[in-house]
C-alpha cells in the first residue's frame, strides 16, 4: 500500500477533555485508528463544521493531516503524535489506557 | 498566614455555586463553548492537549499543612495522584473531569484556596519572595501587602477585562528572588513602609526589563497607586493586537515619562476616594495573621552523614535567626518532572512542616517547596525523613534545579516539549558527575515563546519551537532574574531535540575550560568573556542542526 496524506477530524471530549477522533459511523473514538480518513480536505472540513455543532459532545473540532500507511494512520506532525500518545513524562492519558 | 473571615468564605461559596451552575448549563447544552470558555477561565479551568487542567492559586506561594494535605487529597480523588507546581507559585491538576471541577473547587474552599483569576485578562495570583519573613537580608515581610493586593484585585469590577493578563510580584528584600523586574508591576520594599514601583517588565514574545515608575511610594498609598497604574493601562493598553497588549508594550510605546504623568494624575484623582483608615485597619488585621513564629535555639547535633552535608551545602539558605535555616526541598530529583509532587510527597511535606517548620510551607517560582523556619538542630532528622519520599536531592541552585514549563506534553499553546529536555539534562549531567563541579547555574526551559519557563532570564535559557514540523531549541546565555535582571543573548541557530543536550554540554565544558577558578560561576564567566567563546563551542564543532 502506498503512503498517502489523508485528513481526519479531531476534537476533545466535552466531559473528559480526552483527544477523540470522528469515525466513519459518525461517532467519537479515542483510538486514532478508528478515525474516518478523508481523501478530500473540503469534505473533511464540512464534516468538522457539522461535528462542531454537537456542542454537548466535544470541544475544539478541527481537521488535521495524517499519513495513511499499511500500519494505519500516522500523524504527520509531532503535536498530533503527542495528542495520540499522551505525555512523555508519565504513562497517563492514552498510554494508561493502552 | 492569612485566615479567611466570614466574608471570604461566603464569597467563595457563592462563586463556586455560580460555577457549578455554569458547568451544568454547559453540559446540558444551554451554554456553547464560546459562552462557557470565559466563565471556566475565570475559575482557572483550561482545556489542554489531553484533558482539562485546573490551575489553583497559591497566594504569594504560602501554604499551611492542611492546605497541602487537601491538595494531596484532590490529586488522589480527582486527578492522577500528583500536582504540578508552576513558575507562578500555582499548582496545576492535569487530568480533572469537567463534572468533577465544582467538587474540586468546593474542596479547595474548605481550606481557603481557590482558582479565581488564575487565567484570563485580569490581575493574576500575586507572587512573592518564597523566603519572605525568614531571609536574613529582608527589609520586611511583603506578604501582608501581597494579601492586601489579592483582596483588592479579586473580582475588582474595573479590571476583569483588561487588554491582557496582568501579573504583580512583591519582594521585601533587596535580593530579588521574585523576578520583580519581569512582571507587569514589580514592588520592592525599600523600607518597612515604602515601595519601589517597577512597571512594564515581562518575558514572552517581547521580553523587557521593567522600569522604575516611583522610587519610593509610601505603603499607605499602595492600593490607590496600583489602581491608578492598572486604570491607566486599561485605557491605553492595545486591544487591537494580542501580541502588543501587555503593559510592557504600553510603556514602551508611550514612554515611561508619559505613563508616569498619567498615573500620577489618576492617582491624585482617586486617592481621596480611598478609605485610608479602612485600608489601614484591614492591613493591621492581615498583619496579625502573619505574626512570625517564636524560634528557640537548641544545641546542634553532630552530623557526619556525607549525604546530609552535601544536602546542607546546597539546599539551605541563611535565616534571620542563626539558630535556624531556610530549607528548600527540591522537586527536581534527577530525571523527575520539574515541579511535580505526588500526593504522598505532599503529605510528607505537610507532616514535616508541622514537625519541624512551625507549620509554614512555601512554593517557589523555581518549582520547589520551602520550609522557611527549621531549627538547625532538626536538620539531620528532616533530611532523613525527606529521603523516604525521594525529596532529599541535593541540587538546589545547581544545573539540575531546572525550571521547565509543561511544554507540549500538556500545554495546548506549546510549540515543543520542555519536560523531557529537563529530564535528560539532569540525568545526563548526573551521570557525568559534573554538576557540583559546574556549580551555581540556572537553566530555564520554555516550550513556546510565551516563556512560562522564564528562559530569557536563565543563565542558560532554552526555547522550544516548531521549525517546519520539527522540534527545535534555541539557546540564550547570560540571562538573570535577580536584582541585576538581564535578558539572555541568543547564541544563533537552534538545535534539534536530540542535539540540545550535547549542545548544552559543549557550552558547559567550554565554561569549565575558560573559568579563572571554581569560584567564577558560569554567569560571572559569561559576563567576563561574552558570547563569543560559547558560540565557538556550540557551532565551530559543526555538530549543530541549524534551523
Amino acid at each position: 500500500m502506498m503512503t498517502q496524506t489523508v485528513h481526519i477530524v479531531t476534537a476533545n471530549a466535552l466531559l473528559s477533555g480526552e483527544v477523540v477522533y470522528l469515525t466513519a459511523a459518525d461517532h467519537w473514538s479515542a483510538d486514532l485508528q478508528q478515525a474516518r480518513a478523508f481523501a478530500d480536505k473540503p469534505l473533511a472540513e464540512a464534516a468538522s463544521a457539522s461535528a462542531a455543532r454537537r456542542v454537548a459532545e466535544v470541544v475544539g473540532c478541527y481537521v488535521t493531516d495524517m499519513r495513511q500507511t499499511a500500519q494505519g494512520l500516522t500523524p504527520t506532525h509531532f503535536r498530533e503524535d503527542f495528542r495520540r500518545r499522551g505525555p512523555s513524562n508519565h504513562a497517563h492519558g492514552k498510554q494508561a489506557q493502552a | 498566614m492569612y485566615v479567611y473571615d466570614d466574608f471570604d468564605r461566603a464569597f467563595l461559596t457563592e462563586r463556586n455555586a455560580q460555577f457549578r451552575a455554569q458547568v451544568a448549563r454547559r453540559i446540558d447544552g444551554s451554554l456553547t463553548e464560546d459562552e462557557f470558555r470565559p466563565l471556566r477561565l475565570m475559575n482557572g479551568l483550561y482545556l489542554q492537549l489531553h484533558a482539562y487542567m485546573l490551575r489553583v492559586a497559591i497566594p504569594y506561594g504560602t501554604l499551611n499543612p492542611n492546605q497541602l494535605r487537601q491538595l494531596a487529597m484532590i490529586a488522589d480523588r480527582w486527578d492522577k495522584g500528583y500536582g504540578h507546581f508552576t513558575t507562578r507559585q500555582n499548582i496545576q491538576f492535569n487530568w480533572p473531569l469537567l463534572t468533577d471541577v465544582p467538587d474540586m473547587l468546593d474542596a479547595l474552599a474548605e481550606v481557603g484556596l481557590h482558582a479565581i483569576q488564575t487565567s484570563g485578562n485580569t490581575i493574576r495570583n500575586v507572587t512573592s519572595d518564597h523566603f519572605a519573613a525568614a531571609a536574613a537580608d529582608e527589609v520586611a515581610d511583603p506578604r501582608p501587602y501581597a494579601e492586601l493586593i489579592r483582596q483588592w484585585s479579586t473580582d475588582h469590577p474595573e479590571f476583569q477585562f483588561l487588554p491582557r493578563k496582568f501579573k504583580v510580584a512583591v519582594t521585601g528584600s533587596p535580593l530579588d528572588r521574585a523576578v520583580t523586574r519581569a512582571h507587569d508591576i514589580g514592588l520592592r520594599m525599600v523600607a518597612p513602609d515604602a515601595f519601589e514601583v517597577i512597571v512594564g517588565g515581562g518575558l514572552g514574545r517581547t521580553p523587557m526589563i521593567g522600569k522604575v515608575l516611583r522610587d519610593r511610594l509610601p505603603a499607605a498609598d499602595l492600593l490607590p497607586y496600583l489602581e491608578a497604574v492598572v486604570a491607566t493601562y486599561n485605557l491605553l493598553g492595545r486591544r487591537d493586537n494580542k501580541y502588543k497588549a501587555r503593559i510592557k508594550i504600553t510603556v514602551h510605546e508611550n514612554g515611561i515619562e508619559t505613563i508616569r504623568d498619567l498615573v500620577e494624575a489618576r492617582f491624585a484623582e482617586i486617592a481621596p476616594t480611598f478609605d485610608a483608615a479602612a485600608t489601614a485597619a484591614q492591613l493591621a488585621r492581615i498583619q496579625r495573621d502573619f505574626t512570625p513564629p517564636v524560634l528557640v535555639a537548641r544545641p546542634l547535633p553532630t552530623a557526619t552523614d556525607p549525604a546530609f552535608r552535601a544536602w546542607a551545602d546546597t539546599n539551605l539558605h541563611p535565616h534571620r535567626d542563626p539558630s535556624h535555616a531556610i530549607v528548600t526541598i527540591s522537586l527536581k530529583a534527577h530525571g523527575a518532572t520539574p515541579g511535580d509532587a505526588s500526593s504522598a510527597q505532599m503529605r510528607l511535606i505537610a507532616d514535616l512542616a508541622e514537625a519541624y517548620g512551625h507549620g509554614e510551607i512555601r512554593i517557589s517560582h523555581e518549582q520547589n517547596v520551602v520550609l522557611p523556619h527549621v531549627a538547625r538542630a532538626d536538620l539531620p532528622a528532616l533530611h532523613q525523613a525527606l529521603k523516604t519520599q525521594g525529596l532529599a536531592t541535593a541540587n538546589v541552585g545547581l544545573l539540575s534545579d531546572i525550571i521547565a514549563c509543561p511544554g507540549m506534553d500538556y500545554c495546548a499553546l506549546a510549540t515543543a516539549r520542555s519536560i523531557p529536555v529537563a529530564q535528560e539534562l539532569a540525568t545526563h549531567f548526573d551521570a557525568l558527575k559534573l554538576e557540583h563541579d559546574i556549580g551555581p547555574l540556572k537553566i530555564k526551559i520554555s516550550g513556546c515563546i510565551n516563556a512560562c519557563g522564564h528562559h530569557h532570564v536563565g543563565h542558560i535559557g532554552i526555547l522550544g519551537l516548531d521549525r517546519a514540523g520539527v522540534e527545535n531549541y534555541q539557546i540564550t546565555l547570560g540571562g538573570d532574574g535577580t536584582e541585576d535582571a538581564t535578558l539572555g543573548e541568543r547564541t544563533g541557530p537552534g538545535f534539534a531535540y536530540d542535539q540540545i543536550v550535547p549542545a548544552i554540554e559543549r557550552i558547559l565544558r567550554s565554561y569549565l575550560d575558560l573559568r579563572t577558578s571554581p569560584e567564577e560561576t558560569f554567569l560571572m564567566a559569561y559576563r567576563r568573556v561574552g558570547l563569543t567563546p560559547f558560540k565557538a563551542a556550540l557551532y565551530d564543532a559543526d555538530l549543530s542542526d541549524a534551523a
